[in-house]
């Protein structure tokens, strides 16, 4: 009986380190692994300058794209700025500009000063649209092929290493 | 009169039990959803831009009819399954749902079974 006691002691205690150790080394942050390879979801964004709204269906003629969520007031927009605009010179790539949160002066003062690197330019004044694409934070970037999948989400300011990839994969 | 008293309860449970939809509580979902930019924190404890887009979306969803296990849905659907407090039942976590049933059943079997050796 003591043996059996022991025995039953001593798996409890393996499992209770066991549990400490899985959940101590599993990663917790948001990733995006979840949204990876999947198609686009429907949506429907209203342009920023003109009435009507952009919708999956009008991804359909496009090659690839690249969704990128911004606004004026958002530090890390300015820095990877450069980024979109030497992407926006790429001809397999169309940029999906969608203005996060903002005030439309200030969002037009911006493109104005920093350069217009959006061939469509879009407006989510609510943030209620980012949702559909598992947006938290801004600048946030999805590229999507033109079967419509997500190939890959970019969760902050894009880099030029982000650059090099992006033009690997339009390539 | 007993007729007329019984009819009276019978109309008013009725009424109670199919008349009335179910009133999903914003409330209980944004406390059963993570802040994902917050430390610890649920939607509903949480003032930040990401808390009020999500009460926003929220609310679109129950208006649009969605039950409360279909919201859930969606939002593991968008930002992973950590995005909610209470994990769903799948393969992956399944031994975390069935280990505590486990251990009452071997727990009380061994309570038993000592009682039963000391009398």
């Amino acid at each position: 009986m003591r043996n059996t006691v022991k025995i039953i002691i001593f798996v409890i205690f393996f499992f209770v380190i066991s549990v400490f150790y899985i959940s101590l080394n599993r990663e917790t942050n948001y990733n995006t692994s979840s949204l990876i390879n999947k198609e686009v979801p429907q949506f429907k964004i209203a342009y920023f300058d003109k009435n009507g709204s952009f919708t999956k269906q009008d991804l359909i003629n496009n090659n690839y794209t690249l969704i990128n969520f911004w606004a004026s007031w958002c530090g890390p927009c300015r820095v990877e700025h450069p980024v979109l605009m030497k992407l926006s010179a790429e001809n397999n790539l169309d940029i999906l500009g969608v203005n996060f949160k903002d005030k439309k002066e200030l969002a037009r003062k911006f493109l104005k000063d920093l350069g217009n690197p959006y061939n469509f330019l879009l407006k989510d004044f609510e943030g209620k649209q980012s949702v559909i694409f598992g947006i938290y934070g801004i600048p946030e970037s999805i590229i999507i092929n033109n079967e419509n999948t997500i190939i890959k989400k970019f969760v902050g300011p894009l880099s030029i290493d982000d650059y090099k990839e992006i033009k690997e994969i339009i390539k | 009169m007993k007729l007329k008293i019984f009819l009276v309860f019978f109309m008013f449970y009725t009424q109670s039990l199919f008349g009335i939809e179910k009133i999903i509580d914003p409330n209980t979902i944004h406390k059963n959803l993570r802040c994902l930019v917050c430390q610890g924190q649920s939607i509903s404890d949480s003032n930040s831009d990401f808390a009020q887009t999500i009460k926003l979306v929220v609310k679109d969803l129950i208006n649009e009819g969605k039950t409360e296990d279909e919201i859930y849905s969606f939002m593991s659907d968008k930002y992973g399954e950590w995005i909610v407090f209470k994990p769903q039942l799948n393969a992956q976590n399944s031994l975390l749902w069935i280990l505590p049933y486990i251990a009452l059943i071997f727990g009380g079997f061994f309570i038993f079974t000592l009682v039963k050796k000391r009398q």
